[in-house]
């Protein structure tokens, strides 16, 4: 193994391998994060819908997370970026006036973005659901209304409660922007296949992806503790009574 | 204040409650007792609307509570309830629990919720608890705010559903004597409870439940003294036993 | 909508026909491989010998770590030059991408079965196996005849539904240029142009067959429930 492929000039000239990657991690990066708050305002909306008592929020939750959920992540990128544009003609015309990178930008931040807010909905389903009926109860007999009672009751402890679960959705998205990889978009896998193609140092190349994957993960994790520490409440152990 | 009138309820198939009739006048307070799986819960939470009901009505202050038009939230800002769970907000501190309605629902200022909070808080003898959280209490101390957060709404009336049934026996004393303080103030109270002592010593009245019926309904002293059912006499029989 | 042509799925549908078996296929074969090598893997992290129980640690926080996009590829790329050293050819052997992704997804998947049945193994109370070595039974007489057998059926609806998850991971072998399901498709889309056709038949198929295997699913937990 031989490290000094990274300070290699890449053969267009456009800085060395190294470099490379990293314009690839930052686009994994912007994605995950924008795909991200996509998917925890959207998430948190239909979770919520699916624990109120009106019957046709809750079936048009569970038909919005059963939509997203049974259909494969790279179909579901296929469909965003060539189908919705194929059915739509106002999209299509929208779509020939972006730069290409853009378009794939915007189709992987709204694939992701839709996938895994079905995911979050699913959590912040359970969470609300695992907190004892009688909370829900107490919030009313004191008079807060439905809206009242999710924004300064339900929520603030269901959120809580599924730290650990919204930990493991995080390290997934950012191990699902590799996926935008079939539509063309030149994150970080995309780089480091592109690397091994054009230098045949396949090796080095998936190492350092490696590498840089689980320290993206390792900080996520650490990230996630730490807010759960910081929001912690006191005396409470944890769990429903 | 209120009145419940022919109240039935059904579970899918299966019947709760079967016309069940009784009344609270301003300044009374009953009690309501009976075999577990009698309805009790469900009867007095079907007076603030936490559980629906199939048949009948109940006017809390000539307001119907199963009336459409009814404004639910804020009929139920007049009603004051406690749960045999406590059931106070684990992310909110107590001063918190008690201001958190009082601002966002009643609209007071902060400073006059933090202020009434403040003055029940030395009511039930915990001022100074008041920035610890649910969590780090007994829970004969949580069961004191839960009092404490429901009488901050300045209510009505007050619900309680088996207030004492979750406590270790050494904290009940503590909660029924906040109790037995509200009754004495002139407060109109719907007590589900085992707790004949604090019956025989606050109760205008006893209701007695058996089976999602309404068995006895009678003035305290009849009602011990002359029970006129045979479920009741039972009853009274194994509870005073011990 | 109007020059949208839905007969080229029924000219195609022996070809796609095919990839689907191949899908399924490898999801059978991986999720049986899956699950003897994950439930090793569960035992071995269990196991009171610290290096065994921090190298399968290590090996399954790695699995979960990184994209199954990366794996894929890692295998794919390097099997041929393992088997070289291996076997000392003189040339990597040629394994095709569908053959690598066998191994593939059984490594793979076998990091998430172990953790579903290292839950399953911890739950069943140590008195189980207690009771099983005051008997005079051995570790694996234990492990094979009594908390095995109860973890197993105790988690069978999550393993299905990982199963389940995993039948929509293999879709990723089709940028291996491999003729899956999805690869399938692709192939047709591209040779016909018939892009629309082709992915929305793709995604309207998975959705049925996963949503009736989950329902199914779900299905056989509340049997389950009600039996023990």
């Amino acid at each position: 193994m031989n490290l000094d492929i990274f300070l290699q000039q890449v053969p267009d000239g456009d800085g060395a391998w190294w470099q490379m990657l990293a314009s690839g991690l930052q686009w994994t990066l912007l994605v995950a994060l924008c795909a991200w708050i996509m998917a925890f305002v959207l998430g948190s909306l239909v979770g919520v819908a699916r624990t109120t008592e009106t019957r046709w929020l809750t079936r048009c939750g569970n038909a919005y997370v059963e939509l997203f959920r049974n259909i494969p992540l790279i179909v579901q990128f296929f469909l965003w970026y060539f189908v919705v544009p194929g059915l739509f003609p106002a999209v299509k015309v929208w779509v020939t006036t972006l730069d290409p990178t853009h378009h794939q930008v915007v189709t992987a931040i709204v694939c992701l973005g839709f996938f895994t807010s079905a995911r979050i909905a699913e959590q912040v389903r359970s969470g609300i659901q695992s907190l004892a009926r009688g909370q829900r109860n107490a919030a009313y007999a004191v008079g807060l209304t439905p809206l009242q009672a999710y924004r300064h009751v339900l929520l603030p402890m269901a959120y809580r409660l599924i730290i650990p679960p919204l930990t493991s959705e995080v390290m997934n998205l950012i191990k699902n922007t590799a996926v935008a990889y079939s539509i063309g978009l030149t994150e970080l896998f995309f780089r480091t296949r592109e690397m091994g193609e054009m230098t045949f140092r396949y090796f080095e190349a998936f190492a350092a992806a490696t590498l840089v994957y689980v320290v993206i993960a390792l900080t996520a994790n650490r990230l996630m503790a730490w807010i759960e520490r910081r929001v912690a409440v006191p005396g409470y152990i944890g769990g429903s009574r | 204040m209120i009145v419940i009138d022919n109240i039935s309820k059904w579970y899918g198939s299966f019947q709760v409650l079967n016309n069940c009739s009784t009344r609270v006048s301003k300044g009374e307070v009953v009690v309501v007792c009976g075999p577990s799986g009698s309805g009790k819960s469900t009867l007095i939470k079907c007076v603030n609307g936490l559980e629906p009901f199939t048949r009948g009505d109940i006017t809390v202050d000539g307001v119907s509570v199963g009336a459409r038009e009814t404004n639910l939230p804020q009929l139920r800002a007049r009603i004051g309830m406690v749960f045999q769970n406590f059931e106070l907000f684990p992310h909110l501190s107590v001063m918190e629990n008690l201001t958190l309605a009082q601002i966002r629902v009643l609209g007071r200022t902060p400073e006059a919720a933090l202020a009434k909070g403040g003055a029940l808080l030395e009511r039930v003898g915990l001022t100074a608890h008041a920035q610890k959280f649910p969590g780090q209490l007994s829970g004969g101390q949580q069961q004191r705010v839960a009092i404490a957060r429901a009488l901050a709404m300045d209510p009505i009336a007050m619900l309680f559903d088996e207030p004492t049934s979750a406590l270790d026996p050494e904290m009940i004393n503590e909660v029924l004597d906040v109790m037995v303080d509200l009754a004495r103030d002139g407060m109109t109270m719907m007590v589900v409870t085992h707790e004949m002592g604090f019956a025989r010593k606050v109760a205008h009245r006893v209701v007695f439940m058996d089976g999602g019926e309404i068995v006895e309904d009678a003035a305290k002293e009849e009602f011990f003294a002359t029970p006129r059912s045979e479920r009741a006499r039972q009853f009274l029989s194994k509870i005073l036993s011990h | 909508m109007g020059d949208l042509d839905f007969e080229v799925i029924g000219r195609v549908l022996p070809y796609l026909a095919a990839g689907l078996q191949y899908t399924i296929q490898l999801t059978l074969v991986a999720a049986a491989g899956g699950v003897v090598f994950g439930t090793l893997l569960a035992m071995a992290r269990l196991s009171a010998w610290r290096p065994l129980a921090l190298a399968a640690a290590g090996y399954v926080n790695l699995m979960r770590s990184i994209p199954l996009l990366l794996v894929i590829f890692w295998f794919y790329f390097l099997m041929p030059v393992l088997l070289q050293s291996l076997t000392g050819a003189e040339r990597p052997p040629q394994i095709g991408a569908e053959r690598s992704a066998y191994i593939t997804f059984i490594l793979f998947e076998a990091a998430y079965f172990c953790e579903i049945m290292r839950a399953g193994i911890q739950s069943i109370a140590k008195g189980q196996a207690g009771a099983g070595y005051a008997l005079g039974l051995n570790y694996w007489q234990v492990m094979r005849l009594i908390v095995l057998p109860q973890a197993l059926r105790n988690m069978l609806p999550v393993l299905l539904t990982q199963a389940i998850i995993l039948f929509q991971d293999v879709s990723l072998v089709s940028l291996l240029n491999v003729t899956d399901f999805v690869g399938a498709a692709v192939k047709v889309a591209q040779r016909d142009s018939r892009v629309v056709e082709m992915y929305l038949f793709v995604a309207v198929v998975y959705f049925v067959l996963c949503y009736s295997l989950s329902a199914a699913v779900k299905q056989l937990q509340r049997r389950i429930a009600i039996v023990r």
